[in-house]
């Protein structure tokens, strides 16, 4: 019996279930890793007797035969089942040392119960107790392994909401656009800006794009390669392109690199790029009133 | 005349609308047709070069562009490139063909305005 593979501690664990589940949330105390905190008792409990559960019908539906293996089949409710408990404690703000230790909490229990069933046949002790650790083991780092997946995943959710967010094209008046650009201009993002603002055009039929360049940290000679490419595009489309918000530090380092700006109109802020747009488009600006 | 690229006089100006299935023969034709017909018409003040239908555009294609410009330009014509899709925008740009001899248009319709303007 004790050599075939996971069925003896399937056997331990049908016994004293309940048994086990009490000792392993104690085990957890212990470790100081209940987060009473942050979960209840009632949901510490169902969470471990759930796993537990899903422990079981894993070694139930395992091939012994073969060399245990967490990502075959027989395991896929184990998975599930980890994966759902990892991802509401972390949102609850648990660590994933914490989760880690969490998993790793149940060898106790299950050591116990095998030392009092095979304390006299040491050979098959150590064999089962090695089986367990790996099997805890691998529980262990498949919550880290979700752990990091669901940050990744709110990385990669932000980095998109970042993109959108900050390539957005305004209409300012009838005919003319503006893309304030904000922070700094690689060759990805610039690519994204560029289409964008040239389907924007299309859509909007806009004569003159003002491309404010406030919020750009610096302009080094890639940055300005990209603005000015851009422009192209625009005067290549039919419309014209003006960039605005040169400080007069972005000045001195632009003619400090040589970069020649070339046809392209370049203003000091969006007001005097938006003074000269207005006439393009038919449109003037004078006061009502004297004030 | 190939139906590929038809050239119409609109107002003073010869507009030619190229196709998106042109051909690099066809295109050298369309350069011999539309000087001819720039040096044959009188009071041609523009050449409006529709090229809204053109998906995909090669160095050749944007070398033939640039020239057409350039003829027009010796026979005292103004060139306007108008419709241009944002892609071959963008793919003109990275080629590194800027068409500096050639003014550009949104539409035939702006083309013309700004003919009539000068």
């Amino acid at each position: 019996m004790p050599n075939n593979g996971t069925a003896h501690i399937l056997t331990l664990l049908e016994a004293d279930f309940a048994g086990i589940v009490d000792e392993w949330v104690g085990a957890q105390i212990e470790e100081g890793v209940k987060r009473s905190d942050l979960f209840s008792d009632a949901e510490s409990r169902a969470q471990s007797t759930e796993l537990l559960k899903a422990l079981a019908k894993g070694m139930r539906a395992n091939d012994n035969t073969v060399e245990f293996d967490f990502s075959a089949d027989a395991w896929d409710d184990l998975r599930a089942v980890l994966a759902d408990i990892t991802r509401e404690r972390v949102n609850r703000g648990v660590t994933p040392t914490e989760m880690a230790t969490f998993m790793l909490a149940l060898k106790g229990p299950l050591f116990d119960r095998l030392r009092s069933s095979l304390g006299k046949d040491a050979e098959a002790l150590v064999e089962q107790i090695m089986l367990v650790s790996r099997l805890v083991d691998s529980f262990a780092i498949h919550t880290n392994e979700v752990f990091i997946a669901e940050r990744e995943q709110i990385i990669d959710r932000q980095r998109e909401e970042m993109m959108e967010l900050s390539t957005p094209v305004v209409e300012l008046w009838d005919r003319v656009l503006t893309l304030p650009l904000i922070g700094t201009l690689d060759s990805a993002r610039a690519q994204e800006v560029m289409e964008n603002l040239l389907e924007t055009i299309l859509q909007r039929q806009a004569e003159v794009v003002i491309v404010d360049i406030t919020g750009v940290g610096t302009v080094d000679t890639q940055v300005a390669q990209h603005l000015l490419r851009a422009a192209a595009a625009v005067r290549l489309m039919g419309a014209e392109c003006i960039i605005s918000g040169i400080s007069p530090m972005i000045a001195q380092t632009m003619v400090q690199l040589g970069i020649d700006v070339g046809s392209v109109s370049t203003r000091q802020n969006i007001r005097a790029a938006l003074a000269d747009a207005l006439p393009k488009v038919g449109y003037n600006i004078h006061r009502v009133k004297d004030s | 005349m190939s139906g590929v690229a038809a050239i119409n006089l609109v107002e003073n100006a010869l507009l030619v609308s190229i196709q998106d299935d042109v051909t690099d023969t066809d295109i050298i034709e369309l350069q011999d047709t539309l000087s001819q017909r720039i040096a044959l018409e009188e009071n041609i003040r523009g050449v409006v070069l529709d090229i809204s239908a053109l998906e995909i555009v090669d160095t050749f294609v944007g070398r033939v562009i640039a020239q057409l410009a350039g003829i027009a330009r010796l026979l005292d014509a103004q060139t306007f490139v108008v419709g241009m899709r944002p892609a071959v925008a963008v793919t003109l740009v990275e080629l590194g063909m800027y068409l500096p001899e050639s003014r550009t248009a949104l539409s035939l319709t702006h083309a013309l305005a700004q003919l009539k303007r000068g």
